[in-house]
């Protein structure tokens, strides 16, 4: 054993991110952020404490044992590293990429209290994006439960309920609307954050535990949540549709061409390929000088596809100022690198046309901070007389999404006055056996929060069908050190129905 | 891309209308089942295809099947009509999208369909005839050469007037002139149902509108999903947005902003051209006439 490292022996600058640059990256879809190379890794690793009381592990929705799998990579262990992540997390290339990590684990991070804290998302990445470089896979021996699951949405949380329900011996069908699995993933988080290959790798390694893929299907309209637990014979049903219904601000000037939501755009651009136009046939008019509304993650993906459409300008128009954005740090900062301007304390009142009702302007008027609303973020209020015009030929909306009402029109299902369906603690829906969680619940939030949404329910689901947490039943001292074929015992234990 | 290959959607017979407008049954027995009157699919011919919204034309719940009546106009569904034979398969198709069609206790309706709208509206007419209302047709097309299904509807309606631009069949006129025919005749129409280019349907609502009949018309507006979440086919109904793909894509015809669907209609329309132009260049088959960017 290496002697015990304190806040003075370890590395103390935090290892930086080799990155495409800016200018060059602006103009193409290649990922940003080209990932950590070995020494890269090695390095951040032994930035780790291994301190006692882990609050990372705290800090992770779903509960990673993060010191575990960092001494791993210092180890030279990496498949190690991988097992470890992979007994509570099915997507590291995904989450190490796309999680909000200051705001979880790296938040929390004991080294975060006097230095930067250890970049445990750009870790998990390396180990993820190692792992599908050497195709490792690790399969779980899955014992059938004889249960049916039909899950509905491909999207995060719908692919992390499938894991687990998958791994408990359960026949896991995944319903996507979309004629490719993925849902948020695939459409909406741009290539150059998120590659589409790395989702396909994740999507085969869950077709390898069994799961079923059924692509163009509209639950609801095809068949309804109900007729899926009676005349399909499904034992429990997972709904993780999304948000999706995308908001608009009622200000005059809205139907104007020109005038799109950002879904819209990024699912042209990513899902349907519209940027390889015309070998793809997917039309989009990418805008010249393209204004998009709001500031969160989706705004900065919205703002950073349409430069590499080929915008000349492309400013962000936010009514709160930068420290209120909702955005990652990160994200607003790759966003400036690459020549977004910012409008910060701006709010759109009207959108001007031309005679070819296309869309040629945007009248703003200033804001300022006053009063903390409902949020705890200042409220901006308007500046009187401060209106101003800006040319812009696009205009993109990112300001959120509400409730999409094809389940609440189809089924029984019990909805909360926002029209979200609505569940109890452990996920359960109004009607017995179907459960939900990630966007359709909450209202829109980040990938990970769906992933650890999805587990959530797998749990309540399986607690619901009698397949017994039998990770109790375990005894500590089990001569297999609690590992087998890959997976903890507890885990794999979830098929069998022994009673202590 | 590892799109599910066992989803294949198989063609199982094509008849062609005219040298435009082609009739496609897919296999489908799932959504054969589940459709109603009014609904619609989104067709993808290939992998780098582009999503389009069809309204059903039929469906046949003890065939399996599903009918989709559609014009080349655009690259796509000129595309489709060389490539679509029987036996031959498309990459996507997801449905019955949308809300059915409300099919209420009127006793007296009237179902206008104009050019391609001819087809979508036969549901209803025939959904309508069903629940024991008289059904009064109204089709319009150019001309004679251009005509279908006018025996689909006398099967189904208690009368039919057929309208041609130039007179080759039927009353020589609009399809408004038909329904002037067959309101003077039956003053008490008790509902209004219209579907065809959005011109049409506007000239039809101002028909109904002096005369306080409710009509109904279907909008079919350029969409990428067709399940709420891209947006793109938002249209003002009254004061208000709505989704055509979830909120419709039925609507109350004296509500509806025809003029902003028709602007928006033209969205992507120098793109959608230079499609055309390009694929036209690779068949080496030009000088065909370009419609509008109407997406049926």
């Amino acid at each position: 054993m290496a002697k015990k490292k304190t806040i003075r022996t370890i590395p103390q600058e935090r290892t930086p991110m080799p990155e495409q640059d800016a200018r060059e990256r602006a103009r193409n879809f290649k990922e940003v952020a080209c990932g950590y190379t070995l020494e890269n890794a090695m390095r951040e690793a032994d930035r780790c404490l291994q301190c006692a009381d882990e609050p990372c592990v705290r800090g992770c929705p779903v509960g990673i044992d993060i010191p575990a799998f960092i001494q791993k990579i210092t180890e030279k262990h990496f498949h190690g590293a991988y097992d470890v992540i992979t007994d509570t997390n099915l997507l590291p290339a995904v989450c190490g990429r796309v999680c909000p990590q200051e705001n979880q684990c790296e938040g929390v991070c004991t080294v975060g209290d006097s230095l930067e804290p250890v970049a445990i998302g750009r870790l998990e990445r390396f180990v993820g994006d190692m792992a599908i470089r050497e195709g490792w896979v690790n399969l779980p021996y899955i014992e059938p439960s004889g249960f049916r699951v039909g899950i509905v949405g491909s999207g995060p949380a719908g692919m992390a309920c499938a894991a687990d329900m998958a791994k408990a011996g359960c026949d896991v069908v995944v319903y996507e609307a979309f004629h490719e699995p993925g849902g948020v993933l695939k459409y909406g988080i741009p290539d150059f954050r998120l590659p589409n290959e790395v989702i396909d790798v994740e999507i085969d390694k869950l077709k390898q535990l069994g799961v079923r893929f059924e692509c163009n299907t509209l639950v609801g309209r095809l068949f309804t949540v109900e007729q899926m637990l009676t005349e399909m014979g499904y034992h429990a049903v997972f709904i993780g549709t999304g948000a999706g219904y995308p908001s608009f601000m009622g200000i005059p000037g809205e139907s104007l061409n020109g005038v799109l939501s950002a879904n819209e755009l990024l699912t042209r651009c990513n899902l349907m390929r519209a940027r390889d136009f015309p070998k793809y046939d997917t039309p989009l008019q990418p805008g010249r000088r393209v204004a998009v509304i709001g500031a969160g993650n989706t705004a900065m993906d919205a703002l950073r596809v349409s430069l590499r459409l080929g915008a000349e300008k492309v400013t962000c128009v936010y009514r709160r100022s930068k420290a209120e954005a909702p955005a990652r740090a990160e994200e607003i900062h790759h966003a400036g690198e690459e020549g977004v301007l910012f409008h910060w304390l701006t709010s759109p009142v009207e959108l001007l046309g031309d005679d070819r009702k296309r869309v040629r302007g945007m009248r703003c008027q200033k804001m300022e901070l006053g009063e903390p609303d409902a949020s705890g973020r200042r409220r901006p209020v308007p500046v009187p007389g401060s209106e101003f015009e800006f040319e812009c030929d696009s205009v993109v909306y990112a300001i959120g999404t509400n409730a999409n009402p094809i389940l609440g029109q189809t089924s029984k299902l019990k909805l909360n006055k926002r029209g979200y369906i609505d569940t109890d603690d452990s996920l359960a829906t109004s009607i017995a056996g179907v459960y939900a969680g990630g966007d359709i619940v909450t209202g829109a939030a980040t990938v990970i929060e769906a992933m650890g949404a999805g587990r959530n329910a797998a749990r309540a689901m399986k607690a619901y069908l009698g397949l017994r947490d039998t990770a109790v039943v375990f005894e500590p001292e089990a001569p297999w050190q609690g590992r087998r074929f890959g997976i903890a015992l507890g885990e794999h234990g979830y098929a069998r129905l022994r009673v202590v | 891309m590892t799109p599910d290959r066992g989803s294949a959607f198989e063609i199982v017979a094509r008849e062609d209308y005219s040298d435009v407008t082609y009739m496609l049954e897919i296999r489908h027995p799932m959504m054969a089942k589940a459709a109603k009157a009014g609904q619609f699919v989104i067709v993808m011919e290939h992998e780098h295809g582009e999503r389009i919204p069809l309204t059903l034309a039929d469906f046949d719940p003890a065939k399996g099947t599903i009918t989709l009546v559609i014009q080349a106009v655009g690259k796509t569904t000129r595309e489709m009509q060389q490539n679509c034979r029987v036996g031959t398969f498309l990459h996507a198709v997801v449905g019955p999208m949308g809300i059915p069609s409300h099919i209420g206790s009127a006793k007296k309706v009237m179902c206008v369909g104009g050019g391609l709208g001819v087809a979508p509206v036969f549901p209803q007419a025939r959904a309508y005839a069903r629940s024991g209302a008289a059904v009064y047709g109204v089709l319009g097309f150019r001309n004679r050469d251009v005509m279908f299904w006018e025996d689909h509807f006398r099967s189904v309606c208690d009368e039919v007037v057929v309208c041609t631009d130039d007179g080759s069949a039927g009353i020589k006129g609009l399809v408004t002139k038909g329904m002037e025919q067959v309101l003077a005749a039956h003053p008490d129409i008790d509902e209004v149902i219209a579907i065809g280019p959005p011109i049409m349907m506007k000239a039809c609502a101002e028909v109904t509108r002096p005369r306080g009949i409710k009509t109904v018309v279907s909008l079919n507006p350029v969409m990428v999903d067709g399940t709420g979440m891209c947006g793109g086919c938002r249209v003002k109904i009254g004061e208000g947005i709505k989704f055509a793909c979830v909120d419709g894509p039925d609507f109350d015809a004296h509500q509806v902003d025809f003029d902003d669907l028709m602007a928006r209609l033209g969205r992507f329309k120098p793109t959608e051209q230079e499609a055309l132009k390009k694929w036209e260049e690779s068949c080496r088959m030009g000088g065909a006439e370009v419609g509008p960017a109407d997406r049926e």
